[in-house]
């Protein structure tokens, strides 16, 4: 008899996780980014139907549809997948949001949506899969390219590139992280981290793209990224419970100021360990030096690089009712006919 | 209305016998000097005195210093359109002083700043009275920081007396206008008082106009369009507005935040609705695209290159199949255009709004009253029909005072439209075997959603711009493409019969028909009654909606010419149905106008009688 596969603390499989079959290019970074969404909902044992899934245009927001099947999901405009996550959360706040967007969707024609998302603190985990170029239209450079980046079609890159991670900073976001889709441990950390915040997650996610800018020396290439990663931190997410059966353990365990834990909204605890380059992530000042340093040293740091206590999220700053608004019966919705009357008697 | 009483005065003959309710001023102004709380004050009052009024705001796009001007029309026959030319102005502003006098009919009155009057042109044949304004100013007891925005209320004064307006009145409306605050009240009416003082000891009156009570506003309402639509929506159950601020649209979305405490839980604040500011037109019309498919109802307001931006989202609303509502107040011109002048001319962009095939919902609503059943229905019809409704109102009645019945409770309960939830899925899915999001089961174009959040394994759904079939599954193929067309097609034929009715007036034995929309009502109502006090017999068709309902097509071909009526360059309803009824439609032409004003029964009636004596 076969073996029964793992079932999940809602008796579901990974299989009822999986979306359907990829269309994007074998070895894509964002198929491996796909599988770490279906082995974090599924090892978290996500309920599907809160769960929502959006994106814009792209290789990158094609994705959502190859991801957890059983949830809702739009695949919206090119950039604009922020204001329609906006207004979905505000129909029902009972969601949970997973974003995927690109470094073309977010960091180009996207970009002021991106920010004012980020300004609004909307809650949701908003995941760039980065690589660099246009994947669809066939190999144009992306404004997170780095100057100097040759490619095949469009010769030599002359721009700066733009930083989302630092963008992110600045524009305020209360939870900032960059991996590499090829450390598929760091990338599942961070997606569960970024699950349990309260408020807009960030995750510039390195993605290489196989088909256009994958030479060995360009920066968003799997070797270059395999080579020169340089994790900040090992990361591990642990439930409340979890920590505090072990927490005289683990405090034994490091020297001072070896680990940083950080207690999330829902008591969740992140614990960051520290590795060869010092770094706490809830100072913005060494957030913003160390991706700073980072670009002018050509330095591929990841990890979680910014994190702020919960500041109110859009729905808690509108005063909403608790029932999502999208489910209120009628009643609730349309005022009395006494109250049109005793508005009509001032006109 | 009386069809035998002519509007004379739209011919500017100076009547010599008293002229009580039936003249219309102009007060010329500048911009952000306080002059609105004076306009306003007195289109209550003479709404208050039941005479029927309208008041017309002409300004500038500024915010303080260039011209404006405020017109007032009293009628006792009831009408409301725009006049072209005031028997009465209020010369308050230098700089366009010339010309306000000039526009004058012979036997006009012109009430005057004492301060300005020496640059006035010299004119025998007209009134002119001045106002002592520093004078009265200087005698009031005003704190300077106050003095020049009140100054405006000595023209208050001096019309009260001079055309018997009663003083008691006035205060009534000024405690109206601030809210019952009885200190700026007060100050306002101290300075009212000094004019109408100086008036009657010093002043003698020569001209022939007057008002008297009267009983033509009984039981009416005396609002703008922006807030009746506004209100509309809090009554339509609202859940999500987006906007981005853009004239003249801006005080719709004020109005929804005026009422919203009609939502919200006395004790906790809570509230059912949420406003967001968005930071451009794109994220408004994203933001309700996606709670419109999370299941809230929703809403924008915007104008023209609002909805120039909005053409992407609202082109996959129609084509995902996604609820939402838009409200255009539409202003003159492409870009920036005349961003502060009324138009019709969206019309024709707006039912076409998205790349591809796509061809919009559109609600025109024309008075107060369907503005505000519009702001609530347009939730139903965008909900039962899975799709965008535009709402088409403009500057003149999105932000001029109009009368109007007071509003009617909605008349039915809401349409959420063919939303399954856990429970009805499983029955669903019992019935047919499966549910697929576009799966066409009743034959009507509309197939059954289902929200986010819905606990069932086979709930879920990818929504996209791109080529999907009945599952919702994407697809390239030509067949499914087409398939899908078609069914979209056919949704289109059932929200033609889902969609308001026009409003038909026939006349017996009238070969002429006029077809028009939205605020040119009152101007063909007026129109009409002096055409036929001339003989000449129209009958009238207003639609109220577009796609075109099958009665417009039995008017259309029911006469011998029809005039199709509008406030925009091109003739875009006239377009319009010339794409609908491609057949045989010699004797049907257009009458555009698109001069940036609230159309006149002048200009209807010069150019009907200019086509029929050209036949």
């Amino acid at each position: 008899m076969a073996r029964q596969p793992a079932v999940n603390t809602l008796g579901l499989t990974k299989d009822d996780y999986q979306g359907r079959p990829t269309t994007l290019c074998p070895g894509c970074g964002h198929n491996s980014i796909s599988n770490q969404i279906v082995q974090t909902a599924f090892d978290l044992g996500l309920p599907q139907h809160k769960i929502l899934k959006m994106s814009g245009i792209g290789c990158s927001s094609k994705s959502p549809a190859y991801f957890l099947g059983r949830s809702h999901g739009f695949n919206a405009l090119h950039g604009r997948m922020p204001s329609v996550v906006t207004g979905a959360l505000m129909a029902n706040h009972e969601l949970k949001v997973i974003a995927v967007s690109g470094d073309g969707d977010t960091g180009s024609i996207g970009m002021g949506q991106f920010k004012h998302a980020i300004r609004r603190n909307v809650p949701f985990v908003y995941i760039i899969e980065n690589n660099g170029v246009y994947g669809l239209t066939k190999g144009q450079f992306s404004a997170t390219a780095e100057e100097g980046l040759d490619l095949k079609y469009y010769g030599k890159n002359t721009f700066h590139p733009i930083d989302l991670a630092l963008e992110a900073i600045i524009s305020g976001a209360t939870f900032v992280a960059r991996s590499f889709s090829g450390d598929k441990n760091q990338v599942q950390a961070l997606m569960e981290a970024a699950i349990h915040h309260r408020g807009i997650a960030v995750l510039d996610i390195i993605s290489p793209c196989v088909t256009f800018n994958n030479a060995p020396d360009s920066h968003k290439s799997f070797p270059y990224g395999s080579k020169n990663q340089i994790p900040l931190h090992e990361i591990q997410v642990l439930s409340p419970d979890y920590v505090q059966a072990q927490q005289e353990i683990t405090i034994d365990e490091y020297a001072e100021g070896e680990m940083i834990e950080v207690q999330m909204h829902d008591g969740t605890y992140v614990r960051l360990k520290k590795l060869d380059k010092g770094h706490d992530p809830r100072s913005k000042a060494q957030a913003i030096t160390i991706l700073e340093e980072a670009q002018r040293e050509n330095l591929f740091i990841t990890g979680l690089i910014y994190y702020e206590e919960p500041r109110p999220t859009l729905p808690d700053t509108e005063n909403l009712v608790p029932q999502a608004l999208a489910t209120l019966p009628g009643d609730k919705l349309r005022p009395s006919r006494e109250a049109l009357r005793d508005v009509m008697a001032k006109f | 209305m009386c069809a035998l009483h002519a509007p004379t005065q739209s011919l500017d003959v100076t009547v010599q016998e008293p002229i009580v309710n039936d003249f219309a001023f102009s007060v010329a102004t500048k911009n952000g000097s306080g002059s609105q709380t004076s306009n306003n004050v007195l289109v209550r009052t003479l709404f208050d005195m039941g005479i029927p009024v309208n008041g017309k705001n002409l300004f500038p796009s500024n915010i303080k210093g260039l011209p404006t001007w405020y017109t007032i029309r009293a009628s006792k026959y009831g009408y409301t359109a725009r006049r072209a030319t005031t028997e009465i102005v209020v010369a308050y502003n230098d700089s366009t002083l010339a010309d306000d006098i000039a526009d004058l009919p012979a036997g006009g009155v012109c009430i005057i700043r004492d301060d300005i009057a020496r640059y006035a042109p010299q004119r025998s044949d007209i009134f002119v009275y001045e106002v002592p304004v520093k004078q009265i100013m200087k005698t009031a007891d005003v704190p300077r920081e106050f003095s020049s925005r009140v100054e405006n209320m000595t023209y208050v004064g001096a019309v009260a007396q001079l055309f018997d307006i009663p003083l008691d009145m006035i205060y009534a409306a000024l405690l109206k206008n601030f809210n019952n605050k009885k200190k700026p009240a007060d100050m306002n009416m101290q300075v009212v008082q000094l004019a109408y003082d100086h008036f009657r000891n010093h002043v003698e009156k020569r001209d022939p106009y007057h008002f008297a009570k009267m009983n033509g506003t009984a039981g009416k309402i005396l609002i703008t369009g922006n807030e009746a639509g506004g209100l509309g929506a809090i009554f339509g159950g609202v859940n999500v507005v987006s906007w981005y601020p853009i004239t003249p649209s801006t005080s719709l979305i004020d109005a929804v935040n005026d009422y919203r405490y009609l939502r919200q839980d006395p004790d906790t604040g809570e509230s059912t609705l949420a406003i967001v500011q968005a930071e451009d037109e794109l994220a408004a019309a994203g933001m309700i695209v996606g709670a419109g498919f999370a299941g809230a109802r929703a809403m924008t307001a915007t104008s023209g290159p609002g909805i120039s931006l909005m053409a992407e989202f609202t082109g996959l609303a129609y084509f995902a199949e996604i609820p939402c509502v838009i409200w255009d107040i539409t202003r003159m011109g492409p870009s920036t255009g005349l961003p502060t002048r009324t138009s019709q001319g969206d019309i024709l962009f707006t039912h076409f709004l998205g790349h591809g095939d796509t061809r919009q919902y559109v609600l025109l609503p024309a008075s107060p009253e369907e503005a505000f059943e519009f702001g609530w229905r347009s939730f139903d019809l965008a909900e039962q029909l899975q799709a965008p409704i535009f709402v088409l109102s403009d500057l003149d009645l999105g932000m001029n005072n109009w009368m109007s019945e007071p509003f009617e409770y909605p008349d039915q309960p809401m349409q959420r439209g063919k939303v399954l939830d856990a429970e009805a899925l499983r029955a669903f899915i019992s019935q047919h075997g499966k549910w697929g999001r576009y799966l066409d089961v009743d034959g009507d174009g509309i197939t059954y959603r289902t929200l986010p959040g819905t606990d069932h394994p086979m709930a879920a759904y990818f929504a996209r711009g791109t080529g999907h079939d009945e599952m919702a599954v994407y697809s390239e193929r030509s067949d499914v493409w087409v398939q899908n067309m078609e069914r979209l097609q056919r949704k289109f034929e059932t929200g033609r019969s889902l969609m308001p009715k026009p409003i038909v007036d026939k006349a017996p034995e009238a070969k002429i028909g006029i077809i028009s929309f939205g605020t040119n009502d009152p101007a063909i109502h007026e129109a009409r009654d002096w055409l036929a006090a001339q003989g000449l017999k129209t009958s009238y068709l207003r639609i109220r909606a577009l796609p075109l309902t099958q009665e417009v097509k039995d008017f259309v071909f029911d006469y011998d010419r029809i005039y199709v009526v509008e406030n925009n360059y091109d003739g875009q309803l006239n377009q319009i149905m010339r794409i609908e009824y491609p057949q045989n439609m010699s004797h049907v032409r257009s009458l555009a106008l698109g001069d940036g004003l609230p159309m006149t029964a002048k200009w209807i009636i010069d150019n009907v009688l200019e086509q029929e004596g050209n036949l």
